[in-house]
């Protein structure tokens, strides 16, 4: 078992076409992701990496059954392509891109609240199934298949806490990283209740940052609902107030949004907090024996 | 992307939203001109133009009731730095001066437009208590913070705008007053990609006008290639200089007070490197993300901004390599070190595709590159190569 994906998904890409739709494809197809064909306006008809290409995502759903979409599409077109994928009825979209207007993010929220469809992203490397499915630009030989369920703000963090697991023969059932911008699809806690019901995931990690309140909300979620060990990192303890740190949602406004405040929250909550970036791997470990 | 509070101004009045009358000039005879040719009166107001909050506090806003006075405020103002609680401890330039009339008030209120981000709404914040910052405010008494969200879909409602008013205690043709102006700011919020627009002090005159005191606005950065109108609105010389050249570069960099130089991928290791720094009891220089792409020559640009501060000794080269190969960052980093002329220990810690041959190539460059085994052996090795000098 795994949450999200696994190896039967069959997945769309949209900006297939494009440089960064085509190399992340090749990888993804290299991996074995089930990809089934790509979606680029104007393009339909054309064959890709010997995969059909449609003009619409409605087409390509129709033609393939995809029930899963990769975003590359340029920021200031990403979130119609959202919205394109959810009205399609695509389950589970993924949008890779950086730089989407805040405002149009409100829009897609609004509108995938009405659809149900699962956004994964903006900003964000994309979620992999170890040995089944990769879908986003997450190097694949770094993963091995096993028992942690790892949730992530920032892309590099989990390829750290994932070369910390398996160094530690632990192993991922599944790994979402879910984005640095403020308004995004998934968060901890949707992430946090999908691997609490799945029965391979032994343990999780969660990866947070500075800015906004969704790691101490996730630490009351783990209060109350997570009986599986949790391990968690925040990055930013020596981060500036007021300063956008790299990610759009990465700031403490206000004096809200602190690592330290995050930290403390997911300590009262029982998990296992990683003083240190090198040592997510431990933490779980930790968590995992007491 | 902040705005000054003139040009902030400048779009609330094309909204048809009162301001104080003002201008906004850039030497003291100006000053004096724009007071008595201009705005007549016996007193005004001279506030200096910087992207910081604080102002008030740190002198930088200033009440003068004669022309001596008015040239003695713009002169101790215009050409320095001023320094607030929020952009200490090296302030920002003041090279405009807004000087305005003043107005006789009857009361002060508090309104801002905002990206709420646990709500994933607009939100419409207002508050009897002007004047005062509004964190402060929350946390004092909450219970004087209005707040209405609006959905994205239906924008700002008639009867949110009356939920705000009368809450506000206003009355009569305020009520419409306000409603005209907030769904006027709601308009300009949404139509500019506003990420923050905050009228502090929002006063009741005397004449029972309805006036924008003061004016903050962001802009969303993600916005910024649609919001061309805000392209002529940029002032580097609110940021740092190493912000703005890394800026240009594609490189996000944010300068910090310590002397351990810092060149991450991805922005979270980015933070996570500084942490594990003053974990391991040094200080970061500073926050700089590479990237994914990370190519030779964005190597060398950042190498390049990090050396541009003078407090560095050394610097800190942390990648892990998913998709760039480490090979390819080595390459890049050798590249960069002698191109560069960097004088300063370099660690470097690679993980990822290709790590052996990247720390190969490292080994036999023939240049002082520490290779670090891992992340705590690299932060230690940073720290102990500060120590060291």
């Amino acid at each position: 078992m795994s949450i999200l994906i696994n190896k039967n998904t069959k997945v769309l890409c949209q900006g297939f076409t494009g440089k960064q739709g085509t190399f992340h494809s090749e990888q993804a197809l290299a991996y074995g992701t089930r990809m089934v064909g790509g979606v680029t306006p104007g393009k339909g008809g054309q064959t890709h990496l010997d995969l059909p290409v449609f003009n619409t995502v409605r087409e390509a759903v129709r033609q393939t059954g995809a029930d899963a979409s990769v975003i590359y599409v340029p920021a200031n077109y990403a979130a119609d392509s959202i919205m394109e994928a959810a009205d399609a009825g695509i389950a589970v979209i993924v949008c890779i891109t950086e730089g989407i207007p805040v405002l149009d993010m409100l829009n897609v929220k609004a509108a995938l609240r009405a659809n149900g469809a699962k956004l994964i992203g903006p900003n964000c490397p994309g979620i992999i199934t170890p040995d089944e499915c990769k879908i986003g630009i997450m190097p694949g030989f770094i993963h091995q298949r096993g028992k942690v369920g790892i949730v992530s703000r920032s892309g590099t963090l989990t390829y750290e806490a994932v070369h910390q697991t398996t160094r530690l023969g632990l192993g991922q059932t599944t790994c979402v990283g879910i984005g640095g911008d403020p308004i995004k699809g998934l968060d901890f806690i949707d992430c946090l209740q999908m691997f609490q019901a799945d029965p391979e995931t032994e343990a999780i990690i969660l990866v947070g940052e500075i800015g906004g309140t969704r790691e101490e909300e996730a630490a009351d979620y783990i209060r109350q609902h997570i009986t599986k060990p949790v391990a968690a990192y925040i990055a930013g303890r020596t981060a500036p107030k007021g300063k956008r740190m790299g990610h759009a949602g990465a700031i403490i406004a206000g004096g809200s949004g602190t690592a330290e405040a995050k930290m403390r929250a997911l300590e009262a909550a029982g998990a296992v907090v990683a003083q240190s970036p090198a040592e997510m791997g431990a933490a779980v470990q930790t968590a995992m024996q007491r | 992307m902040n705005l000054h509070e003139y040009q902030a101004k400048q779009l609330l009045r094309e909204f048809n939203i009162i301001t104080p009358r003002g201008i906004v000039v850039e030497d003291p005879t100006h000053a004096e001109l724009a007071a008595t040719g201009y705005l007549g009166g016996d007193a005004w107001v001279v506030k200096a133009q910087i992207h910081a909050g604080g102002r008030g506090k740190a002198g930088g806003v200033r009440l003068v009731k004669s022309i001596d006075a008015l040239l003695e405020a713009a002169q101790a103002l215009l050409g320095n730095p001023l320094v607030t609680y929020q952009n200490a401890p090296d302030g920002q330039l003041v090279s405009k001066l807004l000087v305005e009339e003043t107005l006789p008030i009857a009361r002060e209120m508090y309104l801002s437009l905002l990206v709420d981000r646990e709500t994933e709404r607009v939100a419409v914040v207002a508050s009897v208590a002007g004047g005062m910052e509004i964190e402060e405010v929350a946390q004092t008494q909450p219970d004087k913070i209005l707040r209405e969200l609006c959905d994205p879909l239906l924008g700002l409602q008639e009867f949110q705008c009356r939920n705000l008013a009368f809450g506000l205690g206003l009355t009569g043709s305020h009520i419409g007053d306000l409603t005209r102006m907030l769904r006027a700011l709601y308009k300009l919020f949404i139509e500019s990609d506003l990420s923050l627009l905050e009228i502090n002090p929002l006063v009741i005159t005397e004449d029972g006008r309805m006036v924008a005191l003061d004016c903050k606005m962001g802009v969303d950065d993600n916005a910024l290639g649609r919001q061309k109108k805000f392209a002529d609105l940029r002032d580097d010389t609110q940021i740092d200089a190493r912000e703005v050249a890394a800026q240009e570069a594609g490189l996000n960099y944010i300068a910090l007070a310590g002397n351990i130089g810092c060149m991450v991928n991805g922005a979270g290791l980015a933070m996570a490197t500084m942490d594990l720094i003053k974990l391991h009891g040094g200080e970061p220089a500073n926050f700089l993300d590479v990237g994914g792409g990370a190519t030779a020559e964005t190597v060398a640009k950042a190498f390049k901004i990090i050396l541009s501060d003078s407090k560095v000794r050394a610097v800190l080269v942390n990648i892990f390599g998913g998709i760039m190969r480490c090979d390819i960052i080595a390459d890049g980093i050798i590249q960069a070190v002698k191109e560069v002329g960097v004088q300063v220990p370099v660690v470097v810690r690679l993980e990822g595709t290709n790590v052996e041959l990247g720390k190969q190539k490292l080994a036999d460059s023939g240049l002082s590159i520490i290779t670090a085994d891992g992340l705590t052996d690299a932060a230690q090795r940073a720290v102990a190569a500060v120590q060291g000098s």
